[in-house]
């Protein structure tokens, strides 16, 4: 995918040598101070750089020194210069960043007791590395109070130190430019054209993340959470097919927000308001807790060796073996994966619904990203592994002929919401493995609990075939499992061998059955998904 | 001749029929010898022309004094962009008015410079961008405009050369900032007044991301004499570094304030004493700034053998600016007059780099407290230590001019400020 960030991708590049703070290094031409001395493990602070957008050099925090300068220089905009020694830590510069946080400080509430940036803040963090001891300010502060911009984002106009990311994004990235600076001098603020503000975006709550203070913070959030109780968990958006990364942020077993994680080759530095704030269902409470069996005096919990034993019994009781699998594109490749080769060691087929939107919502500053009319975030895995599309836009219906299915009918995830009937009614066997209760589904005769994405490891694959890690956020429900493993210990029984036991190896059974997956493995992937190199060629394609 | 009063030391050239209404209009100002140098600069190549303004040595009048034929040769060549010089009359700085003078008494005499300039650098389109408040002055201009275009002076064919120069009167929205030539630039193309980074330099990419150049008017009013007299010619008058004749803009307590052009080098004393006829009540001189607001205070004894040049001001403690003699009796309470001048700053930082937009409101307030007899000595260093922190650090020079006034300030006047702490005594009325 080509990006806008990349520039320049056909100039040659040459290398360029310098001295940051006495150790020698060699960047591209075009790196600029900023960038290399974060290179060799020096973070020179700053408030308007940010690596999404363009550098306006008006924080005045990023300030260096130079030998042979006349004065210091701005890191986020200067490049680097062959033979160039930069002291990013002499006498000089950090008693001008000293200056220049001072400044910040001057009208700064220092609020941090009651705002929600407080342990993620870099005027918090900064101050404490280079800033003075003690205040000299002893005048009345400048009060501006607090401000409702839209959408979900509210500004706390006395923590601003106008950075401008904010404005930078709604002009450069979203195109839309809803924020703008008015007044000047110190009266200068950050405000919303019209009341309606950031209500007219789609991709306005990016202005929180990229807020290096408390000035714009979301009212989703507001006073939920203290950052440094939150765990952070790299994972992949849920809510569409363009498989944005994010990190879920959780505490007490529950997600208090999700964020972007960069990875510029699928979403940069930003994710899309609809997909930010759709996390509620992880949170969900009436979740399935145990391994339940459906007996003529109703269901019954049991163990999961009962439960599997009495499973597979169950299957080489039933005269027709031929299975009608559902499965949910919420769900990962491992899993759909396993339902897979189960289905085809039994014969028969699979199909999932999966919901879509009319329209996609794209970043027009961002080439390639998009909220996707998939809304779900495996629709292409569970094609890549031979699954069949069925149902409506909404991810509803298609589901007739499993009433008609006599052999066996295998449903994982999708709890069948739509379906006011009891579901496969002639089936020989019925078996539920989900997060949640289905009333369609409740007198299945498993009911099996499995996790969620958020709680297991494992991939999703994007709308273009990229294959992406995620990592267990939360702690399943009871004796929830994944529905790998446990899929994959009744196929290991049925054809008396070993299962797999890591999800590693769930995945590796799934490469080998995709083509288009071929010598991919976690290792592979890592953290910010895979393949990295050539598109990969899609199925129908 | 000066506006309003004249002197016989001065050496009219540029402000020679200030107060003559008729020159104003295209037919009085032919009668008085206009565009005669721009039929001249048509016939000779345009290399020529940047040539003669290097030999005559003119620097910039708008404050910084960078040479202005030096600047004219940094444009590029060729014709594959468009090229734009702009002139500079958003004049601002606290106590100038000169370049008001020359736009509302010969405004063909800038339009005449501004199409050799043009020519020289092969720009076809000239902006005249002028402070919002500048009411008569943008009208007396954009009349002069008018009769040019309909006289065949400016537009398609400029004096029947062939060459094409327009020329747009633009006004501002008043905002100090936007003197600063890229603040210009963004206002100009309709942005915010901020100032942009540098590099790149306008001569590279400039108003509307095109090689622009950028003059002030009083540059612009001298090339026309320049270019018709010679570079020797101009010579005559000023110093070496310095050559040429300046107007000084003189305000305060002196008997007579007004512009005065004089050469160059002209001693400071001689100009209060002689020129302006001395202090008002003939009360003793105590500072002079003499360069407009931006510059340090001169105490009265530096102003004593100071000579009115670029070098010779840097010489006596301060900076020529753009010639704004702002001249204070013993009366003058120093503290209130620096508390202006920050206030001043204060209100017209563009905002963007925190510590100009900071650093100009924290001065001034402590200031302000001072004068409310709420200060303490401690005050005194910090405004040392932040001016320090407010100079070199930002992206134009807005707040390197705080420290200047304030910095000398408490050098010069150091009693005034301990009296106002310690005793809680004024100077003066203020």
């Amino acid at each position: 995918m080509a990006k806008k960030t990349s520039k320049g991708g056909d100039a040659q590049i040459e290398g360029v040598t310098l001295t940051i703070d006495g150790q020698e290094v060699t960047v591209p031409q075009g790196t600029t101070l900023l960038q290399a001395a974060q290179g060799v493990g020096t973070e020179v602070p700053h408030y308007c750089y940010h690596p999404g957008l363009s550098s306006p050099a008006m924080c005045r925090l990023c300030l260096v020194e130079v030998e042979g300068a006349p004065k210091l220089l701005a890191s986020c905009t200067t490049t680097v210069a062959e033979g160039q020694v930069v002291l990013t830590q002499s006498e000089e510069a950090t008693r001008m960043r000293r200056g220049v946080l001072e400044f910040y400080l001057l009208n700064h509430p220092l609020d941090c007791p009651i705002c929600d940036q407080s342990g993620e803040c870099d005027l918090q963090d900064y101050v404490f590395a280079e800033g003075r001891e003690h205040g000299r300010g002893r005048d009345a502060k400048r009060v501006l109070g607090r401000d409702d911009f839209g959408g979900d984002v509210l500004f706390y106009g006395d923590r601003c130190v106008m950075c401008t990311r904010c404005v930078r994004f709604m002009d450069e990235i979203e195109e839309n430019p809803l924020l703008t600076v008015v007044e000047r001098g110190n009266r200068s603020v950050i405000d919303t054209f019209f009341e309606e503000g950031l209500d007219q975006a789609a991709w306005g709550g990016n202005v929180v993340d990229i807020c290096p203070v408390g000035a714009l913070v979301s009212k989703d959030f507001l006073h939920k959470a203290r950052a440094w109780d939150l765990e952070h968990t790299p994972s992949i958006c849920p809510n569409c097919s363009q498989g944005c990364n994010i990190e879920l942020h959780t505490r007490d077993n529950l997600v208090h927000r999700m964020k972007p994680r960069a990875n510029l080759e699928v979403n940069g530095h930003w994710i899309c308001d609809y997909g930010r704030g759709r996390y509620e269902w992880l949170n969900r409470g009436d979740w399935l807790e145990a391994p339940v069996m459906f007996t003529e005096s109703g269901n019954r919990a049991m163990g999961w060796k009962a439960a599997l034993k009495a499973l597979k019994a169950r299957i080489d009781d039933v005269a027709e073996h031929s299975v009608k699998a559902i499965v949910s594109p919420f769900w990962s490749n491992e899993d759909l994966g396993a339902v897979a080769r189960l289905v085809e060691s039994l014969g028969g087929g699979v199909v999932f619904r999966s919901p879509q939107a009319d329209e996609e919502i794209p970043l027009s500053g961002y080439e390639g990203l998009a909220r996707r009319k998939g809304l779900a975030p495996n629709e292409r895995g569970a094609e890549l592994l031979g699954c069949v599309r069925v149902g409506d836009k909404a991810g509803q219906g298609g589901v007739d002929d499993f009433a008609d299915h006599e052999g066996v009918v295998l449903v994982l995830g999708d709890s069948l919401d739509d379906q006011l009937e009891r579901f496969a009614p002639n089936a020989a066997l019925v078996v539920y493995l989900g997060a949640y209760t289905s009333s369609a589904l409740a007198s299945a005769d498993f009911q099996f609990p499995v996790t969620t994405f958020a709680e297991q490891e494992g991939t999703f694959t994007n709308h273009v075939g990229r294959v992406q890690r995620f990592w267990p956020a939360l702690k399943g429900p009871g004796a929830a499992r994944p529905a790998w493993l446990v899929l994959g210990a009744l196929l290991a029984a049925l054809q008396d061998e070993e299962g797999p036991s890591r999800a590693e190896q769930a995945f590796s059974l799934v490469v080998d059955s995709v083509e288009s997956y071929e010598g991919l493995s976690y290792e592979s992937i890592g953290a910010g998904g895979g393949p990295t190199g050539e598109p990969v060629p899609l199925a129908g394609d | 001749m000066g506006y309003p009063y004249s002197h016989e030391k001065e050496v009219p050239i540029i402000s020679k029929y200030f107060g003559d209404p008729e020159a104003r209009t295209l037919e009085g100002w032919k009668v008085r010898g206009g565009y005669k140098a721009l039929k001249k600069a048509l016939d000779m190549s345009p290399e020529d022309v940047v040539e003669i303004v290097k030999a005559s040595g003119l620097r910039g009048r708008g404050g910084a004094g960078f040479p202005t034929g030096l600047k004219w040769s940094f444009m590029p060549k060729g014709k594959d962009k468009p090229h734009y010089l702009l002139c500079n009359a958003d004049e601002s700085e606290p106590g100038t008015f000169k370049d008001r003078e020359l736009m509302r008494w010969v405004p063909h005499q800038l339009i005449e410079g501004c199409l050799i300039g043009a020519y020289a650098m092969g720009a076809e389109h000239v902006y005249i961008y002028c402070r919002g408040e500048f009411f008569e002055a943008t009208q007396v201009l954009a009349k002069a405009v008018e009769d040019a275009y309909e006289a065949g002076i400016l537009g398609d064919d400029v004096l029947d050369s062939g060459q094409k120069i327009d020329v747009t009167v633009f006004a501002g929205a008043g905002a100090y900032i936007c003197g600063e030539e890229t603040g210009l630039m963004n206002s100009l193309e309709g942005r915010r007044g901020e100032p942009r980074v540098k590099p790149p330099f306008p001569a590279a990419v400039g108003a509307f991301g095109m090689p622009t150049t950028i003059n002030n008017v009083e540059t612009l009013a001298a090339i026309p004499h320049i270019v018709e007299n010679g570079a020797e010619w101009y010579r005559q008058w000023g110093s070496e570094k310095s050559p040429g004749t300046k107007l000084f803009c003189v305000s305060g307590h002196v008997k007579r304030p007004g512009n005065y052009e004089l050469p160059l080098g002209f001693p400071l004393k001689d100009l209060i004493y002689d020129v302006c006829g001395g202090m008002i009540g003939d009360r003793a001189l105590k500072a002079v700034i003499p360069g407009g607001s931006s510059v340090p205070f001169l105490s009265a004894e530096e102003a004593e053998d100071c000579a009115l040049c670029y070098e010779g001001v840097i010489e006596a403690g301060s900076m020529l600016g753009c010639a704004s003699v702002i001249v204070m009796d013993e009366n003058t309470d120093i503290v209130h007059q620096v508390m202006r001048m920050a206030s001043f700053y204060a209100h017209e930082s563009c905002g963007q780099c925190t510590p100009c937009r900071e650093g100009t409101a924290w001065v001034t307030t402590i200031l302000k407290r001072i004068l409310d007899g709420r200060g303490t000595e401690d005050d005194l260093d910090t405004l040392i230590e932040v001016t320090e922190q407010m100079t070199g650090t930002t992206i134009c020079v807005l707040s390197d001019s705080v420290a200047a006034p304030v910095q000398s300030s408490i050098q010069k006047f150091r009693d005034e400020y301990l009296a106002l702490i310690r005793r809680g005594e004024r100077v003066g009325a203020a």
